[in-house]
Parts: C-alpha cells; sequence; structure tokens
C-alpha cells in the first residue's frame, strides 16, 4: 500500500513537470500553429535563470579569517551577509523560490524576442520547416548555456525548511513509514496552481476569451478589428513563463544541466501528441497520466513479470492511445494531419 | 525549362568519379584520411536512404537511427557467429534494418503528419531504451557489442586458421580498414545512388511525389497509397541498416548509442542542410556535417593562436576567446547557427545555393552558358 502511494505521488510528481512543459507546447501550437522544439530549451533556460540568480546573490568578498592567527587566511563572504547579516543569509538560502520572480521578466523577454525575431517568419511554412528551425535554435541555446556554465549538472538545494521529508503516512493515518521530500509536493501543489492559472485566465478573463476565439477562428477575430496577432505574441511569452518557471522549481530535484530541455522535450512531446495536438486539457491530463503509468512500471512487483517494461512503457502507451485514438486522447479533428 | 545538358548517366559518371576520387580532391581540405573519408561514404548511404522517405513523401521519420542501430548489430553478430567477410554481415544489417522497417513502418504509417514522426520516435526510443536494458544479452548493454576471442565464427572456422589476436574484418582477404574500407563503402555509396537515381525517375518514384502534393487526391482517384508509402519507408530503413552494417564493417562494434533520438535528428539535418528532395543534396549535407565535425572538433586555443598570430595581442586575444566558442567542443553551435541560417534564408539546403549561384552567374556572364547550365545540372 505505501509503495503504491509512493509511487504515485512519485508519477504525480513525473507527471506534472511533464504537464508543465506540455501545456506550454500546445498554447503555443493551438494559437501560433507553429511546432516548437525549442521549447525543451527554455525549460532548460529557467532551471539557468536559477542558477545564475543563485550565482548573482552569492557574489562575496575575500574577507580575512580572524579566528585563523598562525598566517592570513581568508574566506569568501557574500556581500548579502557583509550588508544584511542573517536576513542575507536567508535571502540566499531562499534562492530557488526568489528566483522565480527572478526569472519571470527575463523569460517574458525570451519569449518575446524569440517569437518576433524568428518565428513569425515561419507561420505560413510547413510543419517539417518549423520543427526543423526550432531544433536548430534549441540546439544554439543549448551550446551558449553549455559555453556559459560548462556541462556538469549544477546542483542547487531547496530552502533548508522544505530540505526534509513530510511524513505523509501519519497525515492519512498510515504509519511512519511513508515519507515523501517536502520539496516534490510543494511542486506538485507549485504546478497545480500553474496549471490551474493558466486555464483560468484563458477561460475567465476577457483577454483569454479572444485568445480562444483566435484558437478556433484566426481569421474571423482579425476581421473583427482585434489584433490577434499581438495576444499571440503574448500567448507564446506567456508559455515561455509558464516553462521556464517549471525549469526554476525543478531544479532541486534535478540539478540542471544544458541538456535537461532536450531530455524533456522528447517526452513532452509525446505528451502533447498523446493529449491531442492543440488541446490543453489533454496535454494535462495526458502528462499525468504517462508520468503515473511510468512511475508504476517502475515497482519492481512489475518489473519481475515484464522485465524492462519501466524504459518503454511511455512510449508503449502513446504507441497504442496513437493507433486507436487518431487524434489522441481529446484532440480535434483537422489538426496537424496535412 | 532548364537546358539538360547532362542526362542521367552523365550525371551517375561524374558521380562515380566525383566519389572514387574523393581521397584526391579532398587532400587540400585535409580530409583525405581513410577514417573520415569512410564516415562521408557511410553517412551519404544514410541521407540518400532517409531522403527516398522524407524527400519524396514529405514524410518527417525520427526513428531512422533505430534501423542504423539495427544494422549494425546485425553485422557484428554475422562476424561473431559466421565469418569475418563483409559481405555476408552487410546483407544481415540490411535484412534485419528491413524487417523492421516493415514493422515499425506498418503500424507508423497508418497515421500522418506530426503523429507519424512521433510514433517513429516512439519506436526508436523503445528500441534505444531495450537496446540498453532488456536486451542485453543480445545488445551488450552500455558497452557496446565488440569481438572476442571465444567467438564462434563457424565459417572462418572452417577454412581459415585461428590467428593469433582478433580478426580484422575482411572482403575475401582484403583488410576492410583504411582506403580499402572506404572504397568497399564508396562501391556501395555509388550503388545505392545509382538506386536513388533510378527511384526518382520511376512511375513510384512520382506516385511518391504525388503523394507529398496532395495524398488526399491520390486516394480520390482510387489508388491505394499505403503500400507505395510502406516500400518507400522499408526502403530507407535499408538503407540505414547497410550504412549501419558498413559502420560496423569498418570498426566492428556496435553500441546502442547508435540508435538515439539524437542520431536520427543528425539525419534530417544532412538531409535539410543539402537540400531535401534533390539526388546530390543528401550526400552534400552528409559530408559537410561530417567534415565539420571532425575538422572544426579538432581545432582547439593553441591552433587558434597560431592562425591568429599575425593580429595584435589584445586583439588576437579576443578573436581566439570569440571563435572559440565555435570550434573544438562548441562546434554544434556552429552547426545549430548554420542550421537556423540554412531553414531560414536557403530551404532548399545548399542545392538551391548553388542553383541561385549558378542563376546569379548565368545572368551576369549571358555568353558563357554553357558553365552555368554544367552547375545547374551537377546540383540537381
Amino acid at each position: 500500500m505505501d509503495s503504491i502511494l509512493i509511487q504515485l505521488l512519485n508519477g504525480l510528481d513525473k507527471g506534472a513537470a511533464y504537464a508543465l512543459i506540455a501545456l506550454g507546447l500546445t498554447l503555443v501550437f493551438g494559437t501560433l500553429g507553429i511546432v516548437n522544439f525549442a521549447h525543451g530549451a527554455i525549460f532548460m533556460l529557467g532551471a539557468f535563470c536559477a542558477v545564475t540568480f543563485r550565482k548573482l546573490l552569492t557574489l562575496s568578498e575575500k574577507v580575512q579569517d580572524p579566528t585563523v592567527t598562525l598566517f592570513a587566511a581568508y574566506k569568501e563572504v557574500p556581500y548579502l551577509k557583509i550588508w544584511f547579516g542573517d536576513t542575507g543569509l536567508m535571502i540566499i538560502d531562499y534562492a530557488v523560490p526568489l528566483s522565480i520572480l527572478f526569472s519571470i521578466p527575463i523569460m517574458i523577454l525570451v519569449g518575446y524576442v524569440m517569437e518576433r525575431g524568428l518565428i513569425r517568419h515561419f507561420y505560413k511554412r510547413p510543419h517539417a520547416d518549423q520543427i526543423l528551425v526550432t531544433f536548430g535554435l534549441a540546439i544554439v541555446i543549448q551550446e551558449l548555456i553549455k559555453a556559459a556554465f560548462g556541462a556538469n549538472p549544477i546542483p542547487q538545494p531547496p530552502p533548508d525548511i522544505v530540505s526534509g521529508s513530510a511524513n505523509v503516512g501519519l497525515w492519512l493515518g498510515l504509519g511512519e513509514a511513508l515519507v515523501y521530500p517536502w520539496w516534490r509536493l510543494m511542486y506538485l501543489v507549485f504546478s497545480a496552481v500553474m496549471i490551474f492559472g493558466v486555464f483560468s485566465f484563458l477561460k475567465y478573463t476577457t483577454y483569454g476569451m479572444v485568445v480562444r476565439a483566435g484558437m478556433w477562428d484566426r481569421e474571423t477575430v482579425g476581421l473583427l478589428g482585434i489584433n490577434i496577432e499581438r495576444r499571440f505574441t503574448i500567448v507564446f511569452a506567456l508559455a515561455a513563463v509558464v516553462a521556464g518557471v517549471a525549469g526554476v522549481m525543478y531544479t532541486p530535484i534535478l540539478p540542471p544541466d544544458y541538456h535537461m530541455g532536450m531530455d524533456f522535450l522528447v517526452l513532452s512531446f509525446v505528451v502533447v501528441v498523446v493529449g491531442g495536438m492543440g488541446s490543453l486539457g489533454g496535454a494535462v491530463a495526458a502528462g499525468f497520466l504517462l508520468g503515473i503509468v511510468q512511475s508504476f512500471a517502475s515497482m519492481n512487483e512489475i518489473k519481475d513479470i515484464f522485465p524492462g517494461i519501466d524504459q518503454i512503457i511511455i512510449y508503449l502507451v502513446a504507441v497504442v492511445i496513437l493507433l486507436t485514438r487518431p487524434r489522441g486522447l481529446m484532440g480535434r479533428a483537422g489538426v496537424m494531419e496535412d | 525549362m532548364k537546358q539538360k545538358l547532362f542526362n542521367d548517366t552523365t550525371l551517375f559518371l561524374t558521380f562515380a568519379a566525383a566519389i572514387l576520387l574523393m581521397p584526391i580532391w579532398l587532400a587540400p581540405l585535409g580530409a583525405s584520411y581513410p577514417d573520415l573519408l569512410q564516415k562521408f561514404a557511410i553517412y551519404g548511404i544514410f541521407a540518400i536512404g532517409y531522403n527516398i522517405l522524407f524527400g519524396l513523401t514529405g514524410y518527417l521519420s525520427f526513428g531512422h537511427a533505430a534501423f542504423l542501430g539495427v544494422g549494425s548489430y546485425a553485422a557484428v553478430w554475422s562476424f561473431k557467429l559466421f565469418t569475418m567477410n563483409a559481405i555476408p554481415a552487410v546483407l544481415f544489417g540490411v535484412f534485419f534494418a528491413g524487417v523492421l522497417a516493415l514493422i515499425i513502418g506498418y503500424l507508423s504509417l497508418r497515421r500522418s503528419g506530426i503523429y507519424f514522426s512521433i510514433l517513429t520516435l516512439a519506436f526508436a526510443q523503445m528500441s534505444y531504451n531495450l537496446a540498453y536494458s532488456v536486451l542485453t544479452p543480445i545488445t551488450n548493454g552500455e558497452t557496446g557489442l565488440q569481438l572476442t576471442l571465444q567467438d564462434p565464427r563457424m565459417i572462418d572456422a572452417m577454412f581459415i586458421e585461428v590467428g593469433e589476436g582478433l580478426p580484422i574484418t575482411n572482403l575475401f582477404g582484403i583488410k576492410m580498414s583504411g582506403y580499402s574500407g572506404f572504397y568497399f563503402c564508396a562501391v556501395l555509396l555509388i550503388i545505392c545512388f545509382y538506386i536513388s537515381l533510378r527511384i526518382f525517375r520511376s512511375p513510384f518514384g512520382l506516385m511518391l511525389r504525388g503523394i507529398k502534393s496532395n495524398q488526399n487526391r491520390m486516394n480520390y482517384t482510387g489508388l491505394n497509397t499505403r503500400p507505395y508509402m510502406l516500400a518507400a519507408f522499408v526502403i530507407s530503413g535499408m538503407f540505414a541498416g547497410l550504412a549501419g552494417s558498413l559502420l560496423a564493417v569498418t570498426d566492428p562494434l556496435a553500441g546502442a548509442e547508435r540508435m538515439q533520438w539524437t542520431a536520427s535528428g543528425e539525419v534530417v539535418l544532412m538531409t535539410i542542410l543539402g537540400g531535401v528532395g534533390t539526388l546530390i543534396g543528401p550526400i552534400l549535407g552528409a559530408g559537410l556535417i561530417k567534415y565539420f565535425e571532425n575538422i572544426f572538433s579538432s581545432f582547439n586555443n593553441n591552433i587558434l593562436h597560431d592562425f591568429f598570430s599575425f593580429l595584435p595581442d589584445t586583439l588576437e586575444n579576443i578573436v581566439v576567446q570569440v571563435t572559440g566558442l565555435f570550434v573544438g567542443g562548441g562546434w554544434h553551435l556552429t552547426l545549430g547557427l548554420l542550421f537556423v541560417i540554412v531553414v531560414v534564408y536557403l530551404p532548399g539546403g545548399i542545392v538551391e545555393g548553388f542553383q541561385r549561384l549558378a542563376r546569379l552567374l548565368s545572368r551576369k556572364k549571358q555568353p558563357d552558358k554553357t558553365s552555368s547550365s554544367l552547375k545547374n545540372q551537377s546540383a540537381e
């Protein structure tokens, strides 16, 4: 029972990451009609926003260490500590959550520049061209990050207060044995909030209503005198923010390195396609579905019956769904089939 | 209409001569060492095969690396079990890749557009992950499949005395490494080019192009396009298998990383860079990417310092810093940039670039018509 619950939590966690990336992908596809292979790179950029922010916070000054008297020893003291004392240390401790604030403007800028600078020219080109140009762009971003930060993963500890494990078992009355890392729980809650936020933005604001109308029929919305292109640019930036912030929050779980985007991209594409191209609900549902299926397949009991199933289960599910439901779980007819 | 100065025979002969003479005319570029030449020929075959599917039918497959990998494994197994001769290895590689392509193609071709791409990607990733985990008895997992002294090599054991050390792959006694290995690959590349030429000019090829431009209309005429698509998919899978087995022939080991999706991405890049749907383009693209990979990645800061040593010191350091980003370990950055630029400005790849250049030249030099049309033709 315990292991099932743990796997369920693991699956939800993984699924949340897939769902957040897939949400942005499918949002961009539904509005702009662009298949964006650089979306994984945006996720990675978000994670590196967190790295940069921590680096900025911990900019240090060399100070002579008074405790060592035999020779002149120096230690690095962050400016924040010199200026603010313990408050400064606390700020550094909370670097990851704070870098969300830092990353949002950066991701908006990245999204805006990407859309206006490159992707705008590809609206009328075939999907194959879009895939290729964004794939090239992803390589460029990835290599720039590698040149700037090196190839090794850079661990980002979560704040001290949530670095331990939560006693999930006690809450549910299942005994002490069932524990789960705090930060992963936070990530789950955070993802739920993000997904809820995006959906309510699209559903309950006038702005979102116009965007949804544009997804259905871009031309008519344009004829009504609305500058739909402009709104779609903002949607692209929004998708970038969702992916980037997801990247920031994921850093304590997986130390960021330059190819984490590509690793997630392939799976997120499978998620989007399984959910149905251009369907937001489908992307979220498929994300959680595949995440849970994957973590259950990695249980030992199941691996004993089907060896190696954990390696291929996602793709297997994807193949079965695509062959039985041509447009994925919730896809619309006629999308992306030309 | 372009003036047809070259017919297909001349085109083919020119191509064959160019390939066979590669060791000579690539020498000034520093690319005439056998390892690299072999790669040119092998990835040329891979790209030609990919182009038969993507160039003619427009179906973007992201799973061709699986066939490359299966070809390699089959070839190494042939070395281990039967003989070190290259011919059976190649035949096995092609056969098994063809069978896998038949299965994957049969399932994936039920969908089109991005759904097809994701299905092929899913199958290839499954093969990759399985090769790493459960299939370890066959693939030897992370270490990769290698020759050992204990291999039975049943056919060889009957005819040849067992020598000291690991045997070398051969073709009836000719060693398959160095230049002889290159010529073996080159001959196969020329044969593949001929096959692809025939396919491009055949009614079958025309049918595939029809599918690319409008599959619905093809269906409305009462034609079932599926068998044609499947044939194209299997042929292109077999080309990939051939390329994979040749990789094993020139260097008898096979690893799962050959099946990873980035390898599939690479062949897409080659085809696009050279020119999709053209005869020569994919080979040019494959050659260019492999050339960059080998030459650019071998540059380091010392070589750059030598190269820019004529500049004043401070300027030299800055220039070396900046160019250092693009070469050595960072050559992927060059590749990515090149790729974005090609897709944005030259959707037809290098071949379109040549054609534009030729058109420009022919406009400037009206009387000198022969040379420009020659360029046009060879670029086709």
